[in-house]
């Protein structure tokens, strides 16, 4: 590779073009592979675009490097990178990465892709209610058609644990690669010559260096996209020494083996949330499904598997109890500790929460006779609304603060007299109540209706917002019950619902059912939705 | 101070003769200043000039060395107007600033400069902001230059080339009395790139000198009659004097076989960009040896007919490489060559396109179109020059097309800018959508997701001016959004002021973050920072009530979202009359970190008891809802992926990147968001006191804990 380029560097020069967002250091980047340039005997010449381009956005940076021509002949080189006429691309990030193939810049004759895998995901993609992370996957697999040579892999993580930053491990990426005909030694010594934070940038350039050697072997990056952590579903243990435990795992091992896995994950989290009496609820609530499941064998337990998972969570409706009580577990200053990286030897950890309970949330913790008093008497709510209007903020590693919330979590014996726990449990019960009944005529559509229930989640409005969606999308599945693709319909729904905060896809949505109920009752969705 | 130093860098504007100089262009620009022998520079900063304003303020120690005078404008108009200096007086001076919005606001000034006419040097130098990267309406500066009758220059794109330009520029200007715009596009400010030094030149006749021996002439004042001598004076005595100069400097290059039948006449600016399309056509060779006929025009306007006509000689087609819209090149160069009865075709905006930026590829394929069509003899078939079109048409990068998410430049992370908007999303969530008139600046990144806040954008500082219409009884006011750049630029007096005076009723909100940030973090006339050269500290409230405000509200800490969102409500629904007016003020947190982050690592190596926040989620309290960041789009804010099989949406996640602003946690209590945002203060170098408090509580804590869970059963992990 090194001595092909090395040949063209004389008919042409050779061109580098660094795509990332702005302040990822892009500029140093680009610094230290003009001064590796400049030492190895070559005319360089960089430009970048300056300006607000560079506040987080997407932004270019490009060198062009050649020997110097025989006689007093200057070079002319370019402003700006050609598609197709591009030796190395390096990209700061993986959804960089792909928008530079999207603009044609790294091409399988000519160029060598140096790309950091990690993630930092865009605005469009955080905002979203449910999961709006795009597929790096796609990126590696047009990596693989359109890349000459891909070095991928998460060169954020690795300048990150050399305490660095990522345009110092790229350096040493590119520096392996062998994609330019400079020496190793020339890199080295332009991160020397910046003066600052040099050691740690070496450092960051050694080990870049070493696992593009290792990359540079494959095709392309493809184990290199950090993978998104496997769902723990682990099988029922027989038994755990604890006889009420005991007793739940030997009813989830009543229970199909499909099926064992996710039963078991709910009631490690009710048991967790509640006692394992209410584990026990559980089970008795999930038991009716095994009969409809002996009646659709072909379906791999799905409903089964996805009213678990749903009910598990439903059946854990987030109280302030809850809060309270996961904000003062042991384990959890230990993972405050982590997660800000303490060093317990020189440093101390002082934790502040921000609570906002309403006065809805209070009278839903109290007993629920004592709730419904205050919630029916307006003078008291707004009372209640005063003493609530500023949120709280609490220091739990503060013995007072910690008390505060330790008390609350204390509650937790008496949850199951809650006024909010009658009103989840009713809301539960009628979820299911419907889920069973659709699945007696429609089990496809029974699996839809029991996956609705992820809607509803969150504290306050966000809570009331999920409620709404809910109600909106169960209502649009009564529309479409007597349809063939009924299913179809309420999983189009539902996806509309999570697509922004709220709901106007799902009106959107809804709106199409109606008019096509009013014209055609039983055009399939297939010709409805093109 | 700005946000990049050249302290370094300016160091080079101190080489003498044969020495070779180093660096980008705008240091080059200013090192060709010094060596042109200026009397003073005069400029407002906007990319892709904002480097050349710091370049200038940090090498002032040097200027000064050279008797040269650095002032750092109120706006494009102060500094174009800075140029009177040279009517009078020989001086060499120039003005810079970006285009074509700058030149918009200076063309009051500009205008009445080139009525009268020049004696010293004058020297426009405006940062094309056309193009990849450019953040304005895409337009040219090259109508000014014509409607003013200001002579342009559009040099070769490398470093020799821009020198050259500067002292052409002034030798110019002096030689027609005309002041001369030098034109550098976004790339060519930072191209990186060598020439060969000059001396340095001290100014001949200096601005004290001007002072105290005042001159004056009514013959160049603009007021008839002499206004109307002026416009002929331009078209009998400096024009020509311009094309005589233009000529016999040479100006103009030509380069290639001049034999060909065809030629193609391109800005300056464009070389590069066109040389590099006939190399990959295989017309030419790395160093610009083509056998295509070039007319490199370093001088956009005037254009010289006698040159255009030479070149067009036994030529059957010529392709006019003219960037931008409308073509005024073209359309001149057909005018020539129709009056002198040239029989060249002449070909331009077809087939090259109408308008956008004149890329390497779009130069490419227009000039592979002009050749095929009039030269196909030329053109030679081993060339290969790249195409993408089949890879792009491969269905794994078509599919790639909705994958890749699109990344529209945003408030940095912890930037004092977000809790501003978070706070006004809050107030139109309880009142409603308002009219909200944006400005230009950092802010106006609200118009993006997640805020998705701001109707229109009128220019610099007319964020409240461009909301003077709707002053009308209705049941909503009107918002208007300012920066501090924008407010002292003209805001003051174009929207504030004009509020006053027209009995406003709306709101206005004063982005105050201590700098003009967009630009690069320069300081101006309100900024906290002491400035030995300037004067600073000038509170935007006081300037406000000067004007005649009355309710005036100062925030004086942006992240307390609590506090901002009421003091809109109140501004949206009190019953009193007049313009309110919302001074919201923290400092920008990309100079605020390049300030203190050095000093807090001192600290801690010494030390010191240092306490740093940092904030985070509680990944077993976040239902992955993201109203937070909704409300946020803070960089550090993001979402991840967790392993519990409940949660099938990821759930929020602060990186390390967190400066522990406290916009979070702020919006998670005004907005009753949820409680998974918890603040970890991290205490560096704790003191006794600290240890021993934390020993006793995490004790007691810790039996609690085991307390409680003994009454507990569960699974163990």
């Amino acid at each position: 590779m090194a001595q092909d380029s090395l040949a063209d560097a004389v008919s042409r020069p050779l061109s580098v073009a660094i795509v990332a967002m702005g302040g990822q250091g892009g500029g140093v980047l680009s610094g230290w592979i003009a001064d590796a340039a400049r030492a190895s005997g070559h005319v360089v010449q960089a430009t970048s675009v300056p300006g607000v381009a560079q506040r987080t956005g997407a932004t270019i940076y490009y060198l062009e490097m050649m020997r110097p021509l025989p006689g007093a002949r200057a070079p002319v080189l370019a402003l700006m990178p050609t598609p197709g006429d591009v030796d190395v691309v390096i990209a700061a990030e993986l959804m960089e990465a792909g928008r530079s193939l999207l603009r044609g810049l790294v091409t399988p004759d000519r160029t060598t892709l140096i790309a950091s895998s990690q993630r930092a995901y865009a605005t469009a993609e955080k905002e979203k209610p449910g999961d709006g992370t795009a597929d790096g996957g796609a990126v590696l697999e047009a990596i693989g058609v359109a890349a000459r040579r891909a070095i991928v892999a998460d060169f954020a993580a690795l300048a990150e644990a050399n305490g660095s930053v990522i345009s110092a491990s790229l350096l040493g990426a590119l520096a392996a690669s062998g994609a330019l005909p400079f020496p190793r030694l020339a890199f080295l010594d332009a991160i020397r010559a910046g003066g600052v934070g040099v050691a740690a940038s070496l450092k960051a350039f050694e080990a870049a260096f070493g696992r593009a050697q290792e990359g540079a072997t494959r095709a392309d990056g493809a184990d290199a996209m950090p993978a998104k952590p496997a769902k723990r579903l682990p099988p029922p243990p027989v038994s755990v020494g604890e006889p009420r435990l005991d007793a739940l795992l030997e009813r989830i091992h009543r229970l199909p083996a499909a099926v064992q896995p996710m039963a078991y994950a709910g009631v490690r989290h009710l048991v967790d949330y509640q006692d394992p009496a209410y584990a026990e609820e559980y089970l008795d609530r999930l038991a009716p499904l095994t009969a409809i499941e002996a009646l659709h064998q072909d379906k791999g337990h799905a409903l089964a598997i996805e009213t678990a998972r749903q009910l598990a969570r439903a059946m854990a409706y987030d109280d302030v109890i809850r809060i309270a009580d996961l904000k003062t577990r042991a384990a959890r200053s230990g993972r405050l500790a982590r997660e800000v990286g303490l060093d317990p030897g020189t440093q101390v950890l002082h934790a502040t929460e921000f609570l906002h309970p309403r006065p809805e949330e209070v009278c839903a913790t109290l007993p629920k006779a004592l709730g419904q008093a205050i919630e029916s008497r307006p003078r008291l709510m707004r009372m209640l609304g005063v003493l609530t209007r500023r949120g709280r903020r609490v220091r739990t590693d503060s013995i007072a603060g910690f008390l505060q919330l330790y008390v609350i979590a204390l509650r937790r014996r008496k949850r199951r007299g809650t006024l909010r726990h009658g009103r989840e449990m009713a809301h539960v019960s009628a979820w299911l109540a419907r889920v069973l009944e659709t699945a007696r005529s429609d089990y496809d559509l029974a699996l839809e209706i029991a996956r609705t229930r992820r809607l509803v989640k969150g504290y306050s409005d966000t809570m009331s917002r999920g409620l709404s969606k809910y109600d909106r999308v169960l209502a649009g599945a009564a529309m479409v019950a007597h349809r063939a693709d009924a299913a179809a319909w309420v999983a189009r729904l539902r996806q509309s619902a999570l697509l922004d905060e709220d709901g106007e896809a799902l009106d959107g949505a809804l709106q199409t059912i109606q008019t096509l109920e009013a014209a055609t009752p039983d055009r399939p969705l297939a010709k409805a939705s093109s | 101070m700005a946000e990049r130093s050249f302290a370094k860098e300016v160091q080079d504007l101190r080489l003498g003769a044969g020495e070779v100089f180093h660096g980008e262009g705008i240091l080059a620009i200013t090192k060709a200043l010094l060596e042109c022998g200026v009397g003073y520079v005069a400029g407002y900063q906007g990319a892709p000039i904002s480097h050349l304003m710091d370049v200038l303020s940090d090498a002032e120690d040097i200027l000064n060395a050279y008797g040269v005078h650095f002032e750092a404008s109120a706006s494009e108009a102060t500094a174009a107007a800075t140029l009177a200096a040279s009517v009078m007086y020989p001086i060499r001076g120039a003005a810079v600033f970006k285009a074509p919005v700058g030149t918009n606001v200076a063309a009051d000034a500009l205008a009445n400069l080139a009525s009268g006419g020049v004696t010293g040097g004058a020297l426009v130098i405006v940062g094309e902001d056309y193009g990849e990267g450019s953040s304005i309406m895409q337009e040219r500066s090259h109508a000014y230059a014509m409607k003013s009758q200001i002579w342009l220059l559009d040099p070769r794109p490398n470093l020799p080339s821009i020198v050259k330009a500067v002292e052409n520029g002034f030798a110019l200007s002096e030689a027609s009395n005309t002041p001369v715009m030098l034109e550098v596009r976004i790339r060519a400010c930072h191209v990186t790139g060598s020439f060969v030094a000059k001396d340095n030149v001290r100014p001949a006749f200096t601005l004290a000198q001007a002072l105290e021996a005042p001159r004056r002439d009514t013959g160049r004042i603009v007021l008839p009659p002499a206004s109307f001598v002026h416009e002929r004076e331009k078209v009998e005595r400096r024009w020509p004097a311009a094309i005589e100069f233009i000529t016999r400097n040479g100006l103009n290059e030509l380069f290639g076989n001049g034999r060909a039948d065809v030629g193609i006449i391109l800005q300056g600016g464009l070389y590069n960009g066109v040389v590099r399309a006939l190399n990959l056509l295989g017309l030419a060779d790395v160093a610009g040896e083509t056998s295509v006929p070039l007319c490199v025009l370093n001088v956009t306007y005037p254009l010289v007919d006698a040159e255009i006509i030479d070149f067009a000689r036994d030529k059957s087609a010529i392709l006019v490489v003219e960037e931008g819209q409308p073509a005024f090149i073209e359309p001149a160069v057909r005018a020539i060559l129709h009056k002198a009865r040239a029989t060249a075709a002449v070909l331009g905006k077809d087939p090259l396109p109408l308008a956008g930026e004149y890329t390497t590829a779009v130069l490419l394929a227009g000039i592979r179109t002009f050749m095929t069509d009039n030269a196909r003899g030329l053109l030679r078939n081993e060339a290969r020059p790249p195409d993408v079109k089949a890879l792009l048409d491969d269905p794994k990068l078509k599919a790639l097309a909705d994958v890749v998410p699109p990344r529209p430049p945003g408030f940095c992370t912890g930037c004092p800018e977000r809790p501003i908007f978070s706070a006004l999303k809050l107030v139109e969530k309880e009142l409603g959508a308002h009219h909200i008139a944006a400005d230009i600046g950092c802010h106006l990144f609200s118009i993006n997701a997640p805020f998705n806040i701001g109707a229109t954008t009128m220019g610099y500082g007319l964020g409240p001016a461009s909301a003077a219409a709707f002053n009308v009884p209705a049941r909503k006011k009107a918002i208007a959004i300012m920066g501090d750049g924008g407010f002292w630029h003209n805001g003051l007096t174009s929207g504030i002021g004009n509020a006053v005076f027209n009995k406003s009723d709306g709101l206005t909100i004063v982005v105050d973050n201590h700098y003009s940030a967009a630009t690069g973090g320069q300081d101006i006339l309100s900024s906290r920072a002491d400035n030995a050269r300037r004067a600073t500290q000038h509170p935007i409230a006081r300037a406000v009530e000067g004007v005649g405000v009355r309710w005036v509200r100062q925030i004086t800490r942006t992240y307390d979202v609590g506090r901002m969102r009421d003091a809109i409500r109140e501004a949206l629904t009190t019953r009193e009359k007049g313009p309110k007016v919302i001074v919201a003020s923290s400092e920008c947190m990309l100079n605020r970190q390049r300030r203190e982050r050095p000093l807090l690592q001192q600290a801690i190596k010494g030390g010191k008891r240092v306490v740093r926040p940092r904030f985070g989620v509680d990944e077993d309290v976040c239902t992955g809802d993201h109203a937070c960041i909704r409300l946020s789009g803070c960089p550090s804010l993001s979402v991840k992926h967790t392993d519990d099989p409940l949660k099938e949406d990821p759930v929020a996640a602060i990186d390390q990147t967190c400066v522990g602003c406290g916009n979070c946690g702020e919006v998670a209590d005004a907005a009753v968001l949820c409680p998974s945002f918890y603040r970890a203060d991290i205490v560096h170098n704790p003191h006794a006191l600290d240890r021993l408090l934390a020993r006793v509580r995490a004790a007691v804590i810790g039996w609690l804990q085991a307390r409680r869970e003994r009454g507990l059963v569960g699974f163990a992990g």
